[in-house]
């Protein structure tokens, strides 16, 4: 069995995928990697499915040790990896041998580094998902944080193509090689300039107007979209709490709880907002001013404590149009380069 | 985009993949159920497309991929489930009975409701467990029902400052409601008591004690009691 070996967790470490759609009825919200987009091209870069297991790193990366070796690409922001010492290239795959260490640091960018793994990491699937969701214990990885000592079992790759893998017609598995994984065409996998450049996570995230914007005034929008928001340190997966200027009261109805959409900025009692994030409560009772859009949503999982931020207002064509451009980009030639 | 009506319900965009759906302004009986066909059409018939349902107590949020489809398109399809709705039989409701020890270290908050209220604290107890609550939704967390109605004298406000961490088994009031915390989660409802039982398990068919559209009654037992049920 190939594993990867936990010799330091890092800060907040947990197996994250696309996240678990659908139970919403039984008040379970998706959760899944808080940085969709580098999580997908994390493994793209391995060769893996979009939606296969990978490590979510928090503000400080972890240690992790390969016995067998391992075929690993890292996304996301750049946590200053080495492996045995080696810097190694954010965004490109590359190879452990076996033994090898990878070490990741404090981040030097954004907030989250994904760690994908060829194969990807195996963990038993709760509601056909292998994502974590702390705040129920759910999911992932014994439905916690990742910790000193943990072993994670690296899934078998989908033997399709088995480029470098010394595979044979009859489909025998990856790990039936027995062998470290030779470098072939995937070792050298990287994201273009352009696409890195293109896909970039923003400071002013991009909003359309949400449920109850109506509720707010005309003064309560202006110090909305004219103000520079903090990001504050209670923020997690669950939710993003800005600190700034408050908005002033206005009329306001009788807040009834409902649903809440993923990325909603809501306003709270004391007039600062908060935005729902992948972890999200699945229905609330604070009136919402706008929510994020799809395309940028993935920029608000890599938000740190401290970032500042603006809103943007754009209509539902732009926001449309912004998601469709990303996808494109990323089913596109031009993300990667072998 | 605006907002629209078809019959009672008023369809408003909540971002740039999802749609609410408000089948009235306030909480009813009338409402609930059909939010609850509402599901159940879409359960049985699921659209293309659409990637989770949120239901609450007046409305349903719909998430969609924004990919597949746009608020227009999947209004006008989800019109057509609101025209055949009145087809749409629901199960029977289940009754489920839930141990509570109420007060002490379990129910912090009683004897302040109580004092609240001007009753004594078994008073207050008497009124919780003798009335049959209907779960509306689960929300906020996995496994947490949102039941009602509170009896109309226990109405009370959530605390002016909520609790970092309520323990799990939790029973609580807020408004017209009442609830159990299946997890140890921050809140503010005031706390009457605690049950020994799993609300959210996933080691059981339907992982959630309580499914919309059921039945709840609350049952005293004693501290004795709840250790030996704790235990088992």
């Amino acid at each position: 069995m190939n594993v990867i070996e936990v010799r330091a967790p890092g800060l907040l470490t947990t197996v994250q995928d696309l996240g678990r759609e659908g139970f919403g009825p039984m008040g379970v919200s998706p959760s899944g990697a808080a940085d969709a987009l580098s999580f997908r091209i994390g493994n793209k870069l391995v060769d893996n499915p979009e939606n296969a297991a990978a490590l979510e790193m928090t503000l400080l990366g972890g240690t992790f040790q390969f016995p067998q070796g391992a075929l690993l690409a890292l996304t996301g922001s750049d946590f200053g990896a080495t492996l045995d010492e080696e810097p190694v290239e954010m965004r490109a795959s590359f190879e452990a041998r076996p033994g090898q260490v990878l070490r990741l640091g404090p981040t030097r960018s954004g907030a989250r580094c994904y760690l994908s793994v060829r194969g990807g990491i195996c963990v038993k699937e709760f509601l056909g998902s292998a994502s974590t969701h702390l705040l129920s214990g759910l999911g992932g990885h014994e439905g916690r944080a990742l910790r000193k000592g943990d072993v994670l079992e690296i899934g078998e790759a989908d033997g399709h193509r088995a480029i470098g893998y010394g595979l044979e017609e009859t489909g025998r598995s990856a790990r039936s090689t027995g062998g470290p994984r030779a470098a072939g065409p995937i070792g050298n996998r990287r994201l273009t300039a352009k696409a890195l450049q293109q896909l970039s996570p923003r400071k002013i995230l991009r909003v359309t107007p949400g449920p109850q914007n109506d509720w707010f005034p005309a003064s309560a929008q202006q110090v909305f979209y004219a103000s520079t928001y903090r990001v504050a340190e209670e923020s997690n997966r669950m939710g993003l709490r800005l600190a700034g200027p408050p908005l002033p009261e206005g009329a306001r109805g009788e807040m009834i709880s409902e649903g809440v959409s993923l990325g909603a900025i809501q306003i709270a009692a004391g007039g600062l907002p908060i935005i729902l994030f992948v972890e999200q409560q699945t229905t609330g009772g604070y009136a919402k001013i706008a929510n994020v859009i799809a395309a940028d949503l993935r920029s608000l999982g890599q938000l740190r404590p401290r970032d500042e931020i603006r809103f943007e207002r754009v209509d539902w064509e732009m926001a449309r149009a912004l998601l469709i451009e990303q996808e494109k980009l990323l089913e596109s030639k031009d993300l990667i380069r072998e | 985009m605006g907002t629209t009506e078809t019959g009672n319900a008023r369809f408003v965009p909540a971002s740039d993949q999802s749609l609410l759906i408000y089948f009235n302004d306030k909480i009813t009986l009338q409402g609930h159920k059909q939010i609850r066909r509402m599901l159940r059409a879409l359960e049985l018939q699921p659209i293309a497309g659409v990637r989770n349902l949120h239901p609450a107590y007046c409305s349903l949020l719909v998430n969609f991929d924004a990919m597949k489809l746009r608020h227009a398109q999947l209004e006008e399809i989800l019109r057509g489930y609101l025209g055949r709705l009145d087809e749409v039989s629901l199960p029977e409701p289940r009754l489920v009975e839930i141990p509570v020890c109420y007060g002490s270290e379990y129910g912090p908050d009683l004897n302040e409701v109580a004092a609240l209220h001007e009753m004594t604290p078994a008073q207050v107890i008497e009124l919780h467990a003798s009335t049959t609550y209907l779960v509306y939704f689960l929300g906020f967390v996995p496994g947490f029902a949102y039941l009602g109605e509170l009896p109309e004298t226990l109405v009370t406000p959530r605390l002016g400052t909520p609790r970092k961490k309520v323990p799990p088994g939790s029973v609580g009031i807020a408004g017209r409601q009442t609830g159990v915390y299946p997890f140890a989660t921050p809140g503010g409802w005031r706390l009457l008591g605690r049950t020994p039982l799993a609300m959210f398990r996933t080691d059981r068919d339907g992982l959630s004690l309580l499914s919309i559209g059921d039945r709840v009654r609350f049952a005293p037992i004693s501290r004795e009691r709840f250790a030996e049920m704790e235990r088992s």
